[in-house]
């Protein structure tokens, strides 16, 4: 039985749930994939491969594992700056996630986003700028409403950007319009080192949206994740939108320069490892269902192990873009005067590095 | 009255130079009617062309730009939004992610600063980060510059902000052969594009040839037009302080003294070309513009002189005329010094040219 609280809905999702030994499978394997993609991340950071930022999705995989496994192929999504995880299941290798961040040419982005700025197919990138994203999101809703081509948007964001004020614009205008638009409020307990009640007067991010209808949900259990989202997708095509909030916790620090102890104690971060972790729920419900035996777990681990240990190669042995590229695609049109000015005069030629994916 | 005075001054800088019958015969449009013939244009020509912003569409927008549009393509085309830039900036940008054609109107540009982020870090940085995977085929549309006896914070002009930013294309159309034909290439262009119309200029009929009229008539970003030949001086401007030029030009004839007038119509990418091509011919250069002076449209060309050859055609120093370095007064008085007439223009055209001037 899973548990939700409900804000303005008579029905919520789904209580009793079905899991099949292909899904278990597949879901366990995602959940340890990031775990250990973020693993690979650190261990990156420390050898000093990964500049700048680097936030660890640690603790919150079963958030990003249940919402992608109830995804439909036209659906699309966009995030804040916690996005290795959420990239990977959209589609981005792990490779290609971790050469990203080490700013090499086979990155996602060919290394010159990082850890921000990874884009795939109907993932509209994470946003270095806190709460930007949910108004992209509901232009991108917007899109597919005016396309009528029955896709429906997930626009991720913290407790923190939850008090950002466009989000209250992008709510108004959404129900307004009856976007196809999921506010997904991942509510790890702490925006950088303010702890949620300390940030907000309204702590239920699921009420965040007055009158939006809103659904509270355990995002330490991934069926519960999926299943909320398969409710959010009917909801958000036949009546509009709504916010689900994913209750869930980061081990790790705000980003790689942050212990995280100075705003919480060690003995809360130990208590969630242990009661609340999202793999080990996971694995202990596969095993008691008996879904998947304690080899093929093992199994599991191996391969996922093998995946991040190439990925970890490539992402430290590639090469960075040849120079030219420094003024590579600042347009996708022409421009006037192909010549951008470099740090002594008007002598860099611009020029496209590629041509898929565009809109022209 | 001021407008119906500013449009008095429109024709009579009209007539110093259009002297032949033939342009006299040709048809007048207003700017109003341009831009809203090119909306017109390009809403009919691609559909995933869209209007939104405040009043656009009931009220037949603010300023009447759009009037006429939402009876013709009605709610999807021709979007009404809540006061709410930040929100709806953002939103546009995100249905431009997703592949549609939107025009965001800023009821007035200075409005725009509550939306900035979205158009610098949302609109002009994506194509970059995401090393040319998502182009933003955006329009950004208002008016700008100083209108008349609004105040402070309504009467400022953007360009040196937005092109300041790479990834932004800037335009300002001064009449309505520039209005509608940058509009229209605006709204076709893979790029974000923010184009500073000119409020006290909308109600403003220009001459324009048949050409004008024509559904392809387009006009190409990062080109200038020289407004009217002249051997003697350079005078470079955009948007209404093009018309400050040609009615100093006007003065400046009777001295004796051929000023050649420079449309810059884009200020990104900025048509260095024709401006070095004039002061080859005529050594003497001065800017016109309303904005403020510190790192402003004229700061940039001065800069520009400096780094090229063009810089030893140069026989005295480049001259500046802007908008006063403070905020603009409501007082009539002040507020009429606060901006370049075109005595100031004929003063520092006469103080470059010095006991050269008139002696040719």
């Amino acid at each position: 039985m899973l548990d939700y609280k409900l804000h303005k809905l008579e029905m919520g999702p789904d209580t009793l749930v079905a899991l099949t030994e292909r899904e278990a499978a597949l879901y366990y394997r995602q959940l340890v994939a990031i775990r250990r993609l973020e693993a690979a991340a650190a261990q990156l950071y420390r050898e000093q491969l990964v500049r700048g930022f680097c936030h660890l999705y640690t603790g919150q995989e079963a958030c990003a594992v249940g919402l992608c496994a109830a995804l439909r192929p036209q659906d699309n999504l966009i995030a804040g700056y916690r996005i290795h995880g959420w990239a990977y299941l959209m589609g981005v290798t792990a490779a290609a996630v971790l050469a990203e961040l080490t700013g090499r040419a086979s990155g996602c982005a060919q290394g010159k986003g990082g850890s921000m700025h990874m884009y795939a197919p109907n993932f509209y990138g994470g946003n270095g700028i806190v709460g930007a994203q949910i108004s992209l999101g509901t232009g991108i809703a917007l899109a597919n409403k005016y396309r009528k081509n029955g896709a429906v948007c997930f626009a991720l964001y913290g407790d923190g950007a939850a008090n950002q004020g466009q989000i209250f614009e992008c709510y108004n205008m959404a129900q307004l319009w009856k976007l196809p638009i999921v506010f997904v409020c991942e509510n790890n307990n702490y925006g950088m080192g303010t702890s949620a009640w300390r940030a907000s007067s309204n702590t239920n991010y699921y009420t965040r949206g007055d009158y939006l209808p809103g659904v509270w949900v355990d995002g330490q259990d991934v069926l519960a994740v999926r299943s909320a989202t398969r409710f959010a997708i009917e909801h958000a095509q036949q009546r509009g939108p709504l916010v689900l909030e994913l209750c869930t916790y980061r081990y790790a620090g705000h980003s790689m320069s942050d212990p995280g102890t100075s705003y919480r104690t060690r003995e809360e971060v130990q208590q969630v490892r242990q009661r609340q972790d999202a793999i080990e729920r996971f694995r202990k419900i596969c095993l008691e269902m008996s879904l998947l035996t304690q080899t093929q777990l093992l199994g599991i681990e191996r391969t996922v192990r093998d995946e991040m240990e190439l990925a970890i190669k490539a992402a430290r042995t590639d090469v960075e873009l040849p120079l030219s590229h420094l003024c590579n695609d600042v347009y996708a049109g022409s421009y006037a005067q192909l010549q951008l000015r470099g740090v002594l005069g008007h002598n860099l030629e611009h020029a496209r590095s590629r041509t898929e994916s565009c809109h022209e | 009255m001021l407008r119906s005075r500013l449009t008095q001054a429109a024709s009579a800088a009209q007539r110093a130079f259009s002297t032949s019958p033939k342009v006299l015969a040709v048809k007048q449009m207003t700017v109003r009617d341009g831009l809203n013939s090119a909306l017109d244009d390009e809403l009919a020509r691609d559909d995933r062309v869209f209007l939104l912003g405040e009043e656009v569409a009931q009220y037949d927008g603010a300023y009447k730009v759009s009037r006429g549009l939402w009876k013709k393509y009605g709610d999807k085309r021709i979007i009404d939004t809540p006061i709410t830039e930040m929100g709806f900036a953002g939103i546009a940008v995100g249905a431009a992610m997703a592949g549609l054609r939107p025009i965001c109107e800023f009821m007035t540009f200075n409005f725009s600063m509550q939306a900035i982020d979205h158009v610098i870090n949302s609109a002009a940085k994506t194509f970059y980060m995401s090393a040319g995977a998502v182009n933003v085929p955006i329009v950004f549309r208002g008016p700008n510059g100083a209108s008349a006896g609004v105040a402070a914070q309504h009467s400022q002009c953007f360009a040196a902000w937005y092109a300041h930013c790479p990834g932004l294309k800037v335009v300002s159309p001064y009449d309505t052969e520039d209005a509608r034909g940058l509009l229209k290439s605006a709204i076709r262009d893979p790029d974000p594009v923010v184009v500073l119309e000119n409020e006290l200029l909308y109600g403003t009929a220009f001459p324009v040839d048949d050409s004008v009229a024509d559904v392809d008539f387009l006009i190409p970003i990062g080109k200038a037009k020289i407004m009217r030949p002249g051997k003697d001086i350079t005078i470079v401007a955009h948007s209404k302080a093009v018309e400050t030029a040609l009615l100093s030009a006007a003065e400046l004839a009777k001295k004796g003294i051929e000023a050649e007038i420079i449309n810059l119509r884009s200020i990104r990418p900025l048509d260095m070309e024709t401006i070095f091509n004039s002061v080859r011919k005529t050594h003497h250069l001065i800017t016109v513009e309303n904005g403020w002076p510190q790192h402003g449209v004229g700061a940039e060309i001065c800069a520009r002189f400096m780094e090229d050859q063009a810089f030893f055609e140069l026989d005295a120093p480049v001259w500046r005329c802007c908008g006063v370095d403070v905020p603009m007064p409501y007082t009539k008085s002040l507020e009429l010094n606060a901006l370049p007439r075109e005595h100031d223009v004929t003063a520092a055209a006469l103080k470059v040219l010095g006991s050269k001037a008139g002696k040719k």
